[in-house]
């Protein structure tokens, strides 16, 4: 049985991650943001069970079900301010939403 | 045919990713990711990670997209698209980080050229995951629901409507 290199997956991880990055510094849609935040969260996953499966070891995998449980933390209260921006500016720019005061 | 199955699910991944930044209207990059997400779990199930590909299904792609997409219809986005001005200058950002990625990943080959990962390891069965979080790691499980209720509040307290 042929395995595969432990690089690729880390290849993979890195090239999402990459990604993801770019989308978070490149758009100006909040929720475009997100999601890019949201695929950095995947590509550290992918790392984490990587290397969980390479060691044999479940303390990654335990960490991932824990970074799962903070990704929908973050996307329920950053959607939230999503609505609460678009309700008070009519728009999902991130650059007119300058002051932190109305 | 597991190098194959790998090399389907990762080119998959890849190339949906692509398509998360590039495309114009935010329904299409949540489609997108859901695809990625997809692709992921096969590569989960391919390092033995049986129980989170199938969390990865119900949490990410079941729960926290679905709320992505309920956000973009409630808000209706047709007219927004137009005024999101173009940033040229800031595309020249991906550049750098391309290049940063290659050397990452030349870096990540050579560091690892000769370690396969073990095939057909069943270390993440729902078995095992389910013993270790309630043995070693019951207190962080036991936070994670303190985290979810505050989120909660916090998102129900940041939507409401302050009309009285």
């Amino acid at each position: 049985m042929t395995t595969i290199p432990i690089s690729w997956y880390l290849a993979v991880a890195a090239v999402l991650f990459t990604i993801g990055t770019v989308t978070v510094f490149v758009k100006r849609n909040a929720i475009v943001m997100l999601l890019g935040i949201e695929l950095m969260l995947n590509a550290a996953n992918l790392t984490l069970v990587t290397f969980s499966s390479y060691f044999r070891e479940l303390a990654g995998q335990i960490m991932v079900f824990f970074v799962m449980v903070v990704a929908a933390a973050e996307a329920a209260v950053g959607l939230a301010i999503v609505v609460l921006l678009f309700r008070h500016r009519e728009t999902l720019n991130v650059d007119e939403a300058q002051l932190l005061k109305l | 045919m597991e190098r194959a199955l790998f090399l389907i699910f990762a080119l998959t991944a890849i190339v949906a990713a692509f398509n998360v930044p590039l495309r114009r209207h935010p329904l299409h990059s949540v489609l997108a990711l859901l695809v990625v997400l997809g692709a992921l779990t096969g590569l989960y199930v391919l390092l033995g990670a049986y129980f989170l590909a199938v969390i990865q299904v119900v949490i990410y792609a079941g729960a926290i997209l679905v709320l992505f997409l309920f956000v973009i219809m409630l808000l209706n986005l047709r007219a927004e698209e137009a005024r999101l001005e173009r940033r040229p200058l800031l595309r020249w950002l991906a550049l750098p980080f391309a290049a940063l990625l290659g050397v990452e990943i030349a870096y990540l080959v050579r560091l690892f050229e000769e370690n396969p990962v073990p095939s057909g390891t069943s270390v993440g069965v729902t078995e095992s995951i389910g013993r270790e979080l309630f043995t070693t790691y019951l207190l962080p499980f036991e936070l994670t629901s303190i985290l979810i209720l505050i989120a909660l509040v916090g998102a129900v307290v940041l939507a409401r409507r302050e009309g009285r």
